[in-house]
């Protein structure tokens, strides 16, 4: 069996599932939150952007322009109003908020669309493939896809090494009380920090309704698939989880090729194994919680 | 070591500390006025009734077992369908398959979860927070992954109960009834008495605070671990109550990540951390069930609306409201002290 070609494959695809586990980890590196509804509202940017193209017969990217901002303003108004509400010592409010959004969010998607399966398209760009040495094919989207989240990660870890936000970002994260008498307020850099993870979300969502279908539920699945890169690749590092990520990608296309069925099984088995034998992930760092 | 003040009034018998107060008396005992009287409505109403009374029982056991696990345990498991689904299946198997007396099918069903719940407990505790929430989420969808895999139990498809299917139809609603009222009396009195215990006292003392309970001598994660385990078994009775009433076992209803969301709803419109909460919960969320049900996704949106608002303005729901922060409980769990008359 030709095990290169879905390896090959699983790479590509943790380039989608690390753009998902960015804006995951980054609102739990600031805020300690980790953000149930995140997967849905992917979904929704996904509807968001089928909606704007049915309307103004647009392409998907060109739709990007209006869905992502729009997302990022959702997020920031979504954070002073709600989640900073349920932000504290203990984790129960914020999880038991973000997973009424998730059903919330889900059930009006079902009932303002419908239950079947949707797909973006970009023309012939989906399909198209160039032809590596080996007779290996590999799409163009999932390879766009790829570099992105590379370019994306690595603007995320220059912003928080060396810019102002970044660092206001980082002492926010280590104890907000003190930010917060040197006169900045920890709730705008909340309130930023979630505008960027929705963006982000807006950009995964557009990506994963193109490379594969959705509907008004899956977002469930995207939230355990960067949960899971998310902690195979270790908590607190952005590169551990592009690491983590192409490990569960490349654990389901190859899963895949040994039983065509079992491609999320494969990925869940690779993730708890990790989980039994390195859990504190790839990068081995212990961060608190 | 110097006796308190408290101890030395006692001794001086001027004082006494007791467990039962005015309001857990009446509690309690209003608790039971209500079990007996539930047992003869077979009788008495529609048998409609009684069939949706059974869905009643599986959520007060579900949402009593999953409180000792988030408002107890601070351990906010949104993956408690793994056991519901096993429970289940371990019914169909046991009962079905093996041809065990009902009641022991039950028994060693929650047997069964509890056990399972041990080694899933060592993989799930690595993670907290938000993290160990999605934890039990994916091993809930690995389990419901496997469980398909196997055609002998019905496959993707489902299999059907039938140990029951001698007895007449309404008979077997009633039967059905009065287990899952049976299972609910223990269940609840196996978390009131969870929490009389010592392991109870060390739990509440994690739930108000883990770093001074820690300190304080209490084996945290052994408390937890326990709680966990507890709760895997309660849920586990839920999945063969489920296979009981509705005759048949779907790996996609019974391992349905909505279950979780019904036991957070209750749980947090009821009251987060108390035993009488869930109870609560479950009677308005019952209600609107009966109201709503039939606007779909509607009734979702509401009840996803209606519990942030709770977590948001009521954290303490709506027994945070009654119980005038604690000094009124309906089950005799804490001390009291108080001055002889």
């Amino acid at each position: 069996m030709n095990l290169l070609d879905p390896l090959i494959q699983g790479i590509l695809l943790g380039g989608l599932y690390a753009l998902f586990a960015a804006g995951l980890s980054l609102m739990f590196g600031v805020m300690r939150i980790v953000n149930l509804a995140y997967g849905d509202f992917a979904v929704l940017a996904a509807y968001g952007t089928l909606i704007v193209v049915n309307a103004a017969l647009i392409s998907p990217l060109a739709a990007l322009l209006i869905v992502a901002p729009a997302m990022a303003v959702l997020g920031y108004i979504l954070q002073r109003t709600i989640l900073q509400r349920t932000l504290g010592l203990s984790p129960l409010p914020s999880l038991l908020v973000t997973f009424g959004l998730s059903i919330i969010i889900q059930n009006l998607l079902l009932m303002f669309g419908s239950a079947d399966q949707k797909r973006l398209s970009l023309g012939g760009v989906d399909t198209a493939s160039i032809t590596l040495p080996f007779d290996i094919r590999v799409g163009v989207f999932p390879l766009f896809i790829f570099l992105l989240a590379i370019v994306i990660l690595s603007i995320l870890s220059w912003v928080t090494a060396k810019t102002q936000y970044g660092r206001l970002v980082r002492a926010v994260s280590d104890d907000p009380a003190t930010v917060d008498l040197q006169g900045v307020n920890p709730k705008q850099i909340y309130a930023l920090a979630t505008a960027i993870a929705f963006g982000l979300v807006a950009i995964a969502g557009l990506a994963a309704g193109v490379q594969t279908s959705f509907n008004p539920t899956s977002g469930s699945m995207l939230l355990i698939f960067a949960f899971e890169a998310v902690i195979i690749g270790g908590l607190g590092s952005l590169w551990g989880t592009l690491g983590g990520a192409m490990i569960l990608g490349v654990a389901q296309t190859v899963g895949a090729a040994f039983a065509p069925a079992q491609q999320i099984l494969a990925g869940h088995l690779v993730f708890l194994l990790f989980l039994a034998f390195l859990p504190n992930g790839l990068t081995r760092r212990k961060v608190r919680a | 070591m110097s006796a308190s003040v408290a101890q030395v009034l006692v001794e001086q018998r001027t004082h006494f500390v007791r467990r039962w107060t005015r309001t857990s008396i009446i509690g309690s005992s209003s608790f039971l006025v209500v079990a007996a009287l539930l047992a003869v409505l077979p009788f008495m109403v529609n048998l409609s009734l009684v069939y949706s009374m059974i869905d009643l029982f599986i959520l007060v056991i579900l949402a009593m077992t999953w409180n000792m696990l988030a408002g107890y345990g601070g351990m906010v498991s949104v993956g408690q369908q793994a056991y519901i689904g096993i429970g289940a299946y371990s019914m169909v198997v046991l009962a079905d398959s093996l041809g065990l007396n009902i009641f022991a099918a039950i028994a060693l069903s929650a047997v069964v979860c509890g056990v399972i719940a041990i080694p899933i407990s060592f993989l799930v505790f690595r993670l907290v927070g938000g993290y160990f929430a999605v934890g039990t989420w994916v091993v809930a969808e690995v389990v419901r992954l496997l469980v398909v895999q196997f055609p002998q139990i019905g496959g993707g498809a489902g299999i059907s109960f039938s140990a029951m299917s001698d007895l007449s139809r309404d008979w077997r609603i009633a039967t059905s009834y009065w287990i899952g009222l049976g299972a609910t009396v223990i269940v609840v009195a196996a978390c009131v008495l969870l929490i009389r215990s010592r392991a109870g006292l060390a739990l509440t003392a994690v739930r108000d605070d883990m770093t001074a309970a820690s300190t304080s001598g209490v084996m945290v994660t052994a408390v937890k671990r326990l709680v966990f385990v507890f709760a895997g078994a309660g849920a586990g009775i839920a999945g063969a109550l489920i296979a009981v009433s509705t005759m048949r076992v779907q790996p996609d209803s019974v391992f349905s990540v909505q279950w979780s969301a019904f036991m957070i709803f209750i749980v947090v419109v009821g009251g987060v951390g108390t035993l009488e909460g869930p109870i609560i919960g479950v009677l308005v969320f019952w209600f609107l069930k009966q109201l709503l049900a039939d606007y779909g996704p509607l009734y979702l949106i509401l009840l996803g609306v209606i519990g942030i608002v709770f977590v948001l303005f009521v954290r303490g729901g709506i027994w945070g409201l009654i119980s005038r922060k604690g000094r009124i409980e309906l089950f005799p769990v804490g001390y009291n002290f108080s001055k002889k008359l």
